[in-house]
């Protein structure tokens, strides 16, 4: 697809001040941010994609995302340096011509003047984000801001840490085939109960492990995958959506792939009881409950209960998830799950899963990342895949 | 009940926070006992974490309100590695819900939907931390 005549540039903005003393870099962001909505004529709840680089605070662009409000269908900051902005020019036309959003935002930041007098350590990122001083002092880890999400969804829903357990054993079920997991014991529910607390509600078997490595995935253009000599396997669909605390407004009973999920659905133009394999991050194992409601597998509230009882086992339940293990037994590597999701979502599209976990006829796969941190911001970002030539 | 499940954060474990020029006001409040958030005066919204524009309507005709202190436990984790401790989210009388720790109480008897109050304690470093107890 070309982009064009398919975008416009409708709004323009320059700060006019040369030294940023007394102010902030996500605060100047927002400045130009709000300069440039008024030339265009916009309100920022127009904006449905943001694109920033390194001089923005945080993870990616997701804590500016958060401290100016926005929703948002379209994120990227990718660092290409000074060049950074006319790249994300391009990006954004052509997420726009392929109606993947309708107002994107690009911004640019920084106070190096002020940060030199002020002392302030140089340092890309631009310092730290607005959030980072209100929440520091209080110790998050990584653990208890999904333990927070699973207190809350047993709170509201009566979700128990034995449906919990089930996402785990079924995981340990899968790990046994892969020779290259990491954890290839097959636990019980029992097992993961009896493991140690490490933040309530959330056992040491509820966290995923921790590993070296990575993966690597190869797109094409369709004439080229018609040249080589592999199974055609398409991006039917997809969808990406930051997810922040809202100024206060903070609901953990649900997650980004709310809104990825049902962008990606839309795309592919396919239903969730269409989906033969699901590749769901699992981080932990309250990840992958919220995720599954959310990406409307089962109900809000409902999957505790859907989890259960073997339901993602492969040729036992209804929905074969993970079966390499996921990132609960197999990989999770440098932290990042994402890439394995994908991978596995592939080989079992292909029909090239290990033989013991290989879902039959298995024609359209979908899998789902989760970033960050569910208790406080995140990124989602789901993909539908089906195989052409099958 | 063991005492390391009932005792508050140990002092060397208070962290100071990062303080910058949108946050300073904020941290000041904290060393008189005043829990502030952000009320925006175009849209009536209060914000938290504070910032200079209202993340609902984008103005910036954005003030300081000072809170009750009063509060519900929207939800919370008791982390038991180490010595233990207790995040929380706390929904303020005043609407935003807010990153805090839970201090001076039994662990074991937390529950979401609790009633607790802000309780700040000094840095030594020119802020307190709006901690939360129960009451």
């Amino acid at each position: 697809m070309s982009i064009k005549g398919k975008a416009y540039i409708a709004g323009i903005y320059e700060h006019p001040l040369r030294e940023g003393t007394g102010k902030t870099v996500p605060q100047l962001h927002a400045e130009v941010a709000k300069g440039a909505l008024e030339d265009a004529g916009l309100h920022k709840n127009d904006i449905d994609a943001y694109y920033c680089a390194g001089d923005v605070p945080g993870m990616g662009g997701i804590n500016q995302a958060e401290y100016m409000g926005l929703k948002l269908r379209q994120i990227d900051s990718t660092e290409t340096g000074g060049s950074s902005y006319v790249l994300h020019v391009r990006h954004a036309a052509q997420a726009i011509a392929a109606g993947h959003c309708k107002v994107a935002l690009i911004t640019l930041a920084g106070r190096p003047r002020a940060d030199a007098k002020e002392n302030y350590s140089m340092r890309p990122g631009g310092g730290a984000p607005a959030d980072y001083g209100f929440e520091a002092p209080f110790r998050p880890s990584i653990v208890n801001m999904y333990a927070m999400v699973a207190k809350r969804h047993m709170h509201e829903f009566g979700t128990t840490s034995a449906q919990l357990a089930w996402v785990k054993v079924a995981a340990s079920q899968h790990a046994q085939h892969n020779p290259h997991a990491l954890l290839r014991d097959v636990v019980t529910v029992e097992d993961v109960l009896n493991s140690p607390v490490v933040s309530d509600p959330l056992h040491r078997l509820d966290c995923c492990v921790m590993t070296d490595g990575g993966g690597a995935i190869i797109m094409v253009a369709p004439e080229i995958a018609k040249s080589l000599k592999r199974p055609r396997i398409r991006v039917l669909g997809a969808g990406e959506a930051p997810k922040h605390l809202n100024g206060g407004k903070v609901d953990l009973t649900y997650s980004g792939a709310l809104w990825s999920g049902a962008d990606a659905f839309a795309e592919a133009g396919v239903k969730p009881s269409d989906i033969k394999y699901a590749s769901i991050y699992d981080s932990f194992t309250i990840t992958v409950v919220v995720t599954l409601e959310d990406l409307g597998f089962c109900a809000k509230g409902k999957g505790g209960a859907f989890v259960a009882d073997g339901n993602l086992i492969s040729g036992v339940g209804k929905l074969p998830f993970n079966t390499d293990g996921g990132g609960l037994c197999n990989n999770h590597p440098s932290d990042r799950g994402g890439i394995t999701k994908v991978i596995e979502a592939v080989r079992q599209v292909r029909g090239e899963a290990h033989p013991k976990v290989q879902v039959p006829n298995c024609n359209l796969v979908l899998a789902h990342g989760t970033g960050g941190l569910l208790g406080s911001r995140m990124g989602s970002a789901t993909v539908i895949l089906d195989r052409e030539d099958a | 009940m063991s005492d390391a499940t009932t005792k508050t954060a140990p002092r060397s474990k208070i962290r100071a926070p990062r303080i910058n020029d949108e946050s300073r006001p904020f941290w000041e409040a904290t060393t008189r006992g005043e829990l502030l958030v952000k009320h925006c005066t175009a849209c009536g919204e209060n914000h938290y974490f504070p910032r200079t524009f209202c993340p609902f309507c984008f103005s910036d005709a954005t003030e300081w309100l000072k809170c009750s202190g009063r509060g519900t436990i929207y939800t919370y984790s008791v982390t038991r590695r180490g010595e233990p401790y207790a995040i929380a989210y706390v929904t303020l009388a005043e609407g935003p819900t807010m990153l805090t720790n839970l201090i001076d109480c039994d662990f074991d008897k937390l529950a979401v939907g609790q009633a607790v109050k802000v309780k700040f304690v000094d840095t030594g470093e020119g802020s307190a931390l709006p901690f939360f107890v129960p009451g």
